[in-house]
């Protein structure tokens, strides 16, 4: 793998994570429990598409073959995205949506904090802005997982579900491989497995006051970051992203 | 317009009182909500600007069903930002509303009993990617010119929240107008998309301003309080004085043919909308009444659990906050 092809994967990565979870978090659009709610998480889709335009604009620099961001979010397979699993699972109710956001945004915050210090000055540029964003989404899904966690019986028990489904997702994010190993290389990314102790202590902070318990299982789905095996859901969510770009080809939007 | 057929109530105030408060009114004074004022102002305006309020949160749903679809990585962010732009209207006019004494939780339970009306527009359907564009470009657009005279209606928190509302929806329709043209410019089978849209959209929006003035019942005394400024058919006709240049321009058809330059009048001619359609979709037979409703009912009633966790959890937190003190 040359450094460019591991630059590129890289690339895609960050920016299918962005995009895929935004796409699922602009699902709740006029459905929220709350009009602020439903504020706030079309403000969250928002940046994170913004983010998705950064990241793979970049990506499509990169490969060098002219593909543009659009081209690269609308024209690729299944098999071809390079999201962590945790991004494509369904919605499922609020808690669990604000959940996943919150175990991502944590890891997407420490992520970011290491990116600024890149030796890609593009990189470094992207996740700059981006960091500002992301601290406020973190902001927001602590304090309503928090919330909801240390709320009433019910909201305790959804939240403690959301986390029992989702948690077998979150090893993912810190999974290294050859194209981790090359871009630590180059200095342009670090190791994800590096960042999980400060992950680990940021969500057992949060998780604790919302009186959730952690799962007592290191178990990690894995094949998204390297495409080898997505949930049946991507699939789905490509179909609609997709269809307009898919049966008009060529047309300017 | 986002408000149609608003009842003005009638008031059995002290005349002298009533006189006074006209006076203020005719001078062009704000009246604040803490100033004395006919209980029917009160109540007309309760009703105007909820119904008003939820139409920006219901006008969510026609939008948002094409944002999971919208073609390009920008045109989801325009997307995004507009709807989130209704929502936030949707919260200033509430707010405006509360100072009268009712709250934003009353209005919503009215909206999802079917007791308070939403504008008719958004019980049509968005069908096809043009329709974004057509609802920013002419269902924004028809809004804005009740919207912009209501920046001076007589009610203070009204006429500010007007004033911020109208800077965005200007944006709105411009970018409506924007996507749109991207159609009517485009591929064949997107100029088919621009015309469906135009034409389907064409006498619903002509219906927003409301029905004829001729057969508009509470439109005096409103008037006279300054909560409405112009009449039905007057914003209408500038509606389409202003629309029909601009279909002109994109190169679609006329939805209307009727549509002509009246010379003499200084206006253009065109057809009324079936008002027995109109009268039908506001008794609730539109074609997506039942569906939004129920998709606002549905909303409301999943997420009842959160609001309950959350205000639970404050009261918590405050008062963990208060023993410790």
């Amino acid at each position: 793998m040359t450094r460019e092809d591991a630059f590129f994967q890289f690339l895609l990565r960050m920016g299918d994570n962005t995009l895929i979870l935004g796409h699922r978090v602009s699902e709740w659009c006029g459905h929220a429990p709350v009009l602020e709610e439903d504020i706030a998480l079309a403000n969250t889709a928002l940046d994170l598409i913004g983010q998705t335009q950064m990241w793979l604009g970049l990506a499509g620099e990169v490969q060098g073959e002219g593909r543009t961001a659009d081209d690269l979010a609308f024209l690729r397979d299944a098999w071809d995205f390079r999201n962590v699993l945790l991004c494509e699972v369904p919605n499922g109710d609020f808690g669990r949506t604000l959940m996943r956001q919150f175990l991502f945004d944590a890891w997407h915050s420490i992520q970011l904090g290491r990116l600024m210090k890149s030796s890609d000055e593009r990189v470094a540029a992207i996740a700059e802005k981006a960091s500002k964003e992301v601290a406020y989404h973190l902001e927001r899904s602590a304090d309503t997982v928090v919330g909801l966690g240390d709320g009433t019986e019910e909201s305790h028990r959804r939240m403690q579900e959301a986390l029992d489904y989702l948690w077998p997702y979150v090893g993912e994010m810190f999974q290294s491989d050859d194209v981790d190993a090359e871009m630590v290389k180059a200095g342009i990314a670090p190791d994800p497995a590096s960042l999980r102790e400060e992950y680990d202590v940021l969500v057992s902070r949060i998780l604790g006051d919302a009186t959730l318990i952690i799962p007592d299982s290191s178990f990690a789905h894995k094949g998204g970051r390297t495409g080898a095996m997505h949930t049946e859901h991507l699939g789905h969510l490509l179909t609609q992203m997709q269809w307009l770009q898919r049966v008009y080809p060529g047309a300017k939007w | 317009m986002y408000a149609q057929m608003v009842q003005s109530e009638a008031t059995q105030d002290d005349p002298e009182k009533l006189a006074a408060f006209q006076a203020r009114i005719d001078a062009g004074e704000k009246i604040e909500p803490k100033d004395w004022m006919p209980e029917g102002y009160r109540k007309t305006l309760i009703r105007q600007i909820g119904q008003h309020a939820h139409s920006e949160i219901v006008g969510q749903l026609p939008e948002g069903n094409w944002i999971t679809r919208a073609p390009t990585l920008e045109r989801k962010a325009i997307l995004l930002a507009k709807v989130q732009d209704e929502a936030g209207h949707g919260l200033y006019l509430y707010c405006a509303a509360e100072t009268m004494g009712v709250s934003r939780d009353e209005l919503t339970e009215m909206l999802l009993d079917g007791r308070m009306k939403y504008s008719s527009i958004f019980n049509y359907p968005t069908l096809n990617w043009a329709d974004i564009g057509a609802v920013g470009w002419l269902v924004d657009g028809a809004a804005i010119m009740n919207q912009v005279p209501l920046q001076r209606t007589s009610f203070g928190p009204y006429s500010r929240a007007m004033i911020r509302i109208c800077k965005e929806e200007s944006f709105h329709a411009r970018q409506g107008f924007d996507a749109i043209r991207k159609m009517a410019e485009g591929t064949s089978a997107q100029k088919k998309m621009a015309q469906d849209a135009v034409n389907r959209l064409w006498f619903p929006a002509l219906m927003m301003f409301g029905p004829s003035d001729k057969d508009s019942v509470h439109s005096a005394q409103s008037m006279a309080w300054k909560i409405k400024i112009n009449t039905n058919d007057e914003l209408r006709q500038k509606f389409v004085d202003q629309t029909v240049p601009q279909i002109e321009f994109l190169g679609l058809d006329l939805p209307d043919p009727t549509i002509k330059w009246n010379e003499e009048r200084g206006h253009y001619d065109y057809s009324d909308p079936d008002w027995s359609e109109f009268f039908e979709v506001i008794k609730g037979n539109g074609p997506c009444n039942v569906d939004r409703l129920a998709a606002r009912n549905k909303a409301w009633d999943d997420g009842a659990w959160v609001r309950d966790g959350l205000l639970a959890h404050s009261r918590k937190k405050a008062a963990r906050q208060h023993a410790a003190e």
